[in-house]
C-alpha cells in the first residue's frame, strides 16, 4: 500500500504513465510526497524508493544533493531570500539582517512555534526584479523591506 | 526593429493556445511534420547558423546532426529550462508567455533527430511557470498538436515536464540528464556525449528554451532571414536580460550586434544608469563570464565575436550593471560564494577549490588579507580552472566547465581591480 492520499497516489500512478523508467519518477514523486509531509523523512523517502524499485540509499542519496528537498520539518512559511549577485546589489543583504532580527532567529532556522522558516537561497533566476524572495512558492519581487514586511505581518 | 520571440509577451492571453493559433503558431510544426524530411530541416538549421542560446553557443542543426539514424533506440530531446547561471532571467519570460513557441520548435526538433518523447527540464522553484507548461501541453493535446499521431500524421510525440529542484548544476546538459534519471545531479565524463549515449543510454539532444522558440520565425521566414537580422558569426535576434544597477532592468529582444552601450542607456531599453551614478563594469554574459571594466566595453556589440574579442563570452545574454559605488572584492566573494555552494562535489580541485577562495575571499571581506593572499587567489583559480578558452568546450581540470566558470570570474576580478583588493591587504 502506498502511504500518498488517494489523490496523490493518482497523480504518482499519472506520473509512473509519463516516464519510459521507474527510477526516472524519483524527483517528481519526492516533490510528491513533499508537498504531502511537508519535508522528506527517512521513512517517506524509503517508500519512494520502493515505489520507484530502486535501494532505499539510492533514494536517500538522490534526495540529499537538492537543495529544495528538505529533510527536517519546516516552518509554514519558508521566507527565501535570494543573497546571488544582482539581488545583492539590488539591497539583498539588508533583506536578510532584517527578517533574521525580526524574527529572532539566523538564516536557516525556523521560528518556535513553526511558523517563519527564514533561508538565504542562491540566484532564483529572477535577478531583474531584486530583491528576489520567495515565500512558499511565490516570488514577491522588488519590494522594498517595509512592503514585505506587511506582507509576511498579514499572514 | 524585428522581434520574433517576445513581440506579443504584452497582450492578454498570450501564453494560450489559441493566442498562438492565432498569430501562425504551430504551422511549421506542422509543415515539419507532414512534409520536410529530417536532412531538410537540419539543413535549415544549419544555414540559419542557429547558435545555442543556453551559454556554449554551439551550433543547434549540427548537435542534431550527430544524433546516430540507424540504430534501435529511442530518441530523447530536452528542453533546458534550468535557468540557473546568476544574472539569467530571459527563459522564464518566454515559458510564462510563449510556451508554444518552444513547444513549436521542439516538434520541429523531434522530427529532425526522430523523437517521439521529450522533457523539459524546469528549475524547482518556477512552480508557476511549470503550471502553464503543463496546461499548454493540455491545451495542445486536445488539438492533436501532441500525443498520438500528431497533425494526424503517423508521428506520436510527447512532452513532459520535469521540475528540478533546486541546483545550479543541473543546468550543465549531463546533469541535467542524470537527474532526470532520477539520480544526483553530477555531470558525466564526456565522451561519449549525449548525442550518442544521453538519457537512459539513448541519444538525446539538449537545447535551450530559447533556442527551440527561435525554430518555426526562422521556418517561416527561411534560414537568411535569420542570418540577416544579425551579424557575422551570430545571427538573428536574442534576449539580453539586463540586471543591477540600471534604471529598467528587464529583458529586452534585440538583433545580434547591438550595441551594449544603447542596451544600458538608451530608453526603449535599461533608460541609463540608476541615479545617474556611473558605470564601473559590466558582467556580459552570465556569472560565468569574465567581467569588463567601463573601458573594456567602450564600443562593445553583443555578439560572440566581439564579446569574445574583448575578453569575455555572450554566455546566456545576462549582463550586470555595476556602479562606481560598487565594492568589487564584495562582487568577488558573492559569487565565489555562489559557486562554492553550487560545486556538485565530484571533482577535488573544484570542491576543495571553491572553499579555498571564500574562506581566503573572507579575509578580504572581513579582515586578515595579507598579500600573499592574492597570489594565492589567483593560483586556487589555476588549479580549478586551468587557463583554457571557455568557448571550445572544458578541457580543463574537472569534468565539466564549472571548474572555468567560476576561475574565470574570480580571475578576472581580481585581475582588473587589483587595488581593491590590495587595499584590503592594507587596511588589516
Ligand atoms: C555549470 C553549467 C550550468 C549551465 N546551466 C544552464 C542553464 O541553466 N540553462 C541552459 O540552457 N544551459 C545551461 N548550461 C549549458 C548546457 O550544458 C548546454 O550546453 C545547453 O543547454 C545546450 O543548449 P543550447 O545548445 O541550445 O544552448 C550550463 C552549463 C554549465 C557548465
Ligand atoms: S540574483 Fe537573485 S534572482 Fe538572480
Amino acid at each position: 500500500m502506498s502511504f500518498f492520499t488517494e489523490e496523490n497516489q493518482k497523480r504518482a500512478e499519472n506520473i509512473f504513465s509519463q516516464y519510459p523508467d521507474k527510477r526516472s519518477c524519483a524527483l517528481p514523486l519526492l516533490h510528491l510526497a513533499q508537498s504531502q509531509e511537508g519535508y522528506l523523512s527517512n521513512e517517506t523517502i524509503e517508500k519512494v524508493a520502493e515505489m520507484c524499485e530502486i535501494e532505499p540509499s539510492e533514494m536517500m542519496d538522490t534526495a540529499s544533493f537538492y537543495t529544495m528537498f528538505f529533510r527536517k520539518p519546516m516552518g509554514k512559511y519558508r521566507i527565501q531570500v535570494c543573497q546571488t549577485l544582482s539581488c545583492s546589489l539590488a539591497g539583498a543583504d539588508k533583506v536578510v539582517d532584517h527578517f533574521a532580527k525580526k524574527l529572532k532567529i539566523q538564516p536557516g532556522e525556523t521560528t518556535k512555534d513553526g511558523k517563519f522558516s527564514l533561508l538565504k537561497v542562491e540566484c532564483l533566476g529572477s535577478c531583474g526584479t531584486g530583491p528576489v524572495v520567495q515565500l512558499n512558492d511565490d516570488y514577491i519581487e522588488g519590494k522594498t523591506i517595509e512592503e514585505l514586511d506587511r506582507t509576511i505581518d498579514d499572514l | 526593429m524585428t522581434k520574433m520571440l517576445t513581440q506579443f509577451i504584452e497582450q492578454e492571453n498570450c501564453h494560450t493556445l489559441d493566442f498562438y493559433l492565432k498569430n501562425g503558431g504551430y504551422n511549421q510544426a506542422k509543415r515539419a511534420i507532414l512534409e520536410m524530411s529530417a536532412d531538410e530541416i537540419i539543413e535549415i538549421a544549419k544555414q540559419s547558423n542557429l547558435r545555442g542560446r543556453g551559454g556554449a553557443g554551439f551550433p543547434a542543426g549540427m548537435k542534431w546532426s550527430f544524433i546516430p539514424r540507424d540504430i534501435d533506440k529511442p530518441k530523447y530531446l530536452i528542453s533546458n529550462a534550468d535557468e540557473g547561471e546568476p544574472g539569467t532571467f530571459k527563459d522564464r519570460v518566454l515559458l510564462s508567455k510563449n510556451p508554444h513557441q518552444m513547444f513549436d520548435g521542439m516538434i520541429i526538433a523531434a522530427k529532425a533527430i526522430d523523437c517521439h518523447l521529450a522533457f523539459v527540464y524546469i528549475r524547482g522553484e518556477f512552480k508557476k511557470e511549470a503550471e502553464i507548461l503543463e496546461n499548454a501541453i493540455a491545451e495542445a493535446k486536445e488539438k492533436n498538436i501532441l500525443g498520438k499521431r500528431i497533425f494526424g500524421s503517423d508521428f506520436d510525440f510527447d512532452i513532459v515536464v520535469h521540475r528540478g529542484a533546486g541546483a545550479y548544476i543541473c543546468g550543465e546538459e549531463t546533469a541535467l540528464i542524470e537527474s532526470i534519471e532520477g539520480k544526483r545531479g553530477q555531470p558525466r565524463i564526456k565522451p561519449p556525449f549525449p548525442a550518442i549515449e544521453g538519457y537512459l543510454q539513448c541519444p538525446t539532444v539538449v537545447n535551450n528554451v530559447e533556442t527551440f522558440a527561435a525554430l518555426p520565425p526562422i521556418f517561416e521566414n527561411g534560414a537568411q532571414w535569420f542570418v540577416d537580422l544579425g551579424v557575422e558569426n551570430s545571427a538573428g535576434t536574442k534576449l539580453f536580460s539586463i540586471s543591477g544597477h540600471v534604471k529598467n532592468p528587464g529583458v529586452f529582444e534585440v538583433p545580434m550586434g547591438t550595441p551594449l552601450h544603447d542596451l544600458i542607456y538608451n530608453d526603449e531599453f535599461c533608460g541609463g544608469m540608476k541615479d545617474d551614478i556611473p558605470l564601473k563594469s559590466v558582467i556580459p554574459g552570465g556569472s560565468s563570464s569574465p567581467i569588463l571594466t567601463a573601458k573594456e566595453i567602450d564600443g562593445l556589440t553583443m555578439d560572440y565575436d566581439a564579446i569574445q574579442k574583448a575578453g569575455s563570452m555572450l554566455g546566456s545574454g545576462a549582463v550586470i550593471v555595476m556602479n562606481e559605488t560598487t565594492d568589487m572584492v564584495q562582487v568577488c566573494y558573492n559569487l565565489a560564494r555562489f559557486y562554492a555552494h553550487e560545486s556538485c562535489g565530484q571533482c577535488t580541485p573544484c570542491r576543495e577549490g571553491t572553499a579555498w577562495l571564500i574562506k581566503i575571499l573572507k579575509r578580504f571581506t572581513s579582515g586578515g588579507a595579507r598579500q600573499e593572499d592574492i597570489e594565492l587567489l589567483l593560483d586556487i583559480t589555476d588549479n580549478i580552472g586551468g587557463l583554457v578558452d571557455f568557448s571550445q568546450g572544458s578541457f580543463g581540470k574537472t569534468i565539466c566547465p564549472f571548474g572555468e566558470a567560476v576561475s574565470w570570474p574570480v580571475r578576472a576580478l581580481v585581475e582588473k581591480f587589483l587595488p581593491e583588493f590590495e587595499k584590503r591587504v592594507q587596511e588589516k
